[in-house]
């Protein structure tokens, strides 16, 4: 059963007929062609499906594209528009990712984590992206980078896209 | 890549219109909220539903308020709101603290608290928690509305007591009179992102009265009513807590799996017990280490 939907990518309007079963994470890459959500377990534990839905990160395997009709995600294509943000130079300084598999989903979830906690401590900082793997660095060279890029920067320098709706 | 199997997707404006298509449906349907287990299991083939009624157009559904002397948390609440939430964050501490041990950042902010109950599996971490705080679930169905206490909500792995055409609409979750403290304790291969191995909620109560409640070592969440009755009334000490840990294997029944064994289970779920009890009895008292610190 075909479903139409509208759906926001990157700031592009898609109107797009899409089937039960089609999830976000096959439409965006086989339909709006953004390739930057992996899929990796597609079961929701890798984190390398990560996009933005309404400016919070979700497994895009494991929502239908159908659920998503009428709302708005963002993925790194959106987030560097124009150009790389803070974070991604941060990432490329501190030598923060290898086979680039994790990449998105973990700039994603640190970008989360930082519009909301500008000084995360690096706790935190291993809390926000415990649910993105990667079997490349070790982590230690990612804390680094999103310490270093919330110690050079104010939360103002940062990509606030996936600011807050303020929720009590 | 997509699901295979075929279904059909409704999203109703209304909780009457929902149900009318549940009731439609019959055992084919499936009311999908969060969908971070459902989805996952339609690809893995576990369930192949005909119809999912996605619920999260339904208006009065996505609201955390007081009433009385419940916290109502709607069916659409998700973990990451329970987190934001200043009531839980000054009233339920234990909500919150077991908010934050389930599974990650993306998956809590799409997955419902409610969802997490109705999935039903042995480890889920609301059980225990809402065990303790002697919850009530509201449903809303062909014969109108009920409320179930979660005592009688867990009817087996992945079984409730939900009935064919109902849907939940809230969990009241009460405010247990007087101060409390409380203490989740969740064992996982590591720390991070991962389903429980064992997981201890223990909620200390005035006047030395104590509710301790187990998720994943038997078929549903358990209340440990032997450990209670034990204990209730008595000063905690290390001689009472070796008595409780005695009565454990009376209250659970662990087993082995690709997570940990039998053995593992039994063993921890002490440990947990232990640590978790003198954690919410300190807090009790306004000690005890902060909110979210990992005891094990």
């Amino acid at each position: 059963m075909k479903h139409p939907i509208t759906l926001n990518v990157n700031g592009e309007e898609w109107e797009l007929d899409v089937e039960s079963g089609e999830t976000l994470l096959d439409v965006l890459r086989t339909r709006v062609g953004v390739k930057s959500p992996k899929i990796g377990c597609e079961r929701g534990d890798c984190g390398s499906c990560t996009a933005l839905l309404d400016g919070k990160t979700v497994r895009s395997c494991l929502i239908l594209a159908v659920e998503a009709d009428g709302h708005s995600v963002i993925t790194v294509e959106g987030l560097s528009k124009n150009g790389p943000t803070e974070l991604q130079k941060s990432f490329v300084a501190a030598n923060a990712f290898q086979c680039g598999f994790c990449a998105p989903g973990t700039i994603l979830a640190a970008s989360e984590l930082l519009a909301k906690n500008p000084h995360p401590t690096r706790e935190e900082v291993q809390e926000a992206i415990s649910g993105n793997l990667c079997r490349c660095t070790g982590y230690v060279a990612i804390i680094d980078a999103v310490l270093e890029v919330s110690r050079r920067a104010g939360a103002g320098a940062l990509d606030a896209k996936g600011k807050e709706r303020g929720d009590a | 890549m997509p699901i295979t199997s075929d279904f059909e997707y409704a999203r109703p404006k209304t909780l009457a219109e929902a149900c009318e298509m549940l009731a439609r449906a019959g055992r084919g349907a499936q009311v999908l909220a969060g969908g971070t287990d459902l989805v996952g299991w339609m690809r893995d083939e576990m369930v192949a539903p005909t119809l999912l009624v996605d619920i999260k157009r339904i208006p009065g559904l996505a609201d955390v308020f007081v009433r009385g002397d419940c916290l109502v948390v709607g069916a659409l609440i998700t973990f990451t709101r329970l987190l934001e939430c200043v009531v839980v964050r000054e009233h339920f501490p234990l909500v919150r603290e077991m908010a934050g041990t389930m599974a990650s950042v993306g998956i809590r902010n799409r997955a419902t608290l409610a969802g997490n109950i109705c999935s039903a599996v042995p480890s889920c971490d609301g059980g225990p928690v809402l065990l303790a705080y002697e919850a009530r679930v509201g449903v809303h169905g062909p014969a109108g509305a009920r409320e179930v206490p979660i005592t009688e909500w867990f009817q087996g792995p992945r079984k409730t007591a939900l009935l064919p055409g109902e849907i939940v609409t809230e969990i009241a979750i009460p405010l247990p009179s007087g101060a409390h403290g409380g203490c989740y304790v969740k064992l996982g291969r590591y720390r991070g992102e991962d389903l429980a191995q064992a997981s201890v909620a223990v909620l200390a109560l005035p006047e030395r009265r104590y509710r301790v409640a187990f998720g994943a070592v038997a078929p549903t969440p358990v209340r440990a009513r032997r450990l209670e009755a034990l204990m209730n009334g008595r000063v905690l000490d290390d001689a009472l807590i070796g008595e409780a840990r005695r009565l454990i294997p009376e209250e659970t029944a662990p087993i082995t799996d690709i997570r940990a064994s039998r053995e593992y289970r039994a063993h921890m779920l002490g440990v947990m017990f232990d640590r978790g009890v003198r954690a919410a009895v300190a807090r009790l008292s306004g000690g005890g280490p902060a909110h979210g610190t990992a005891l094990i």
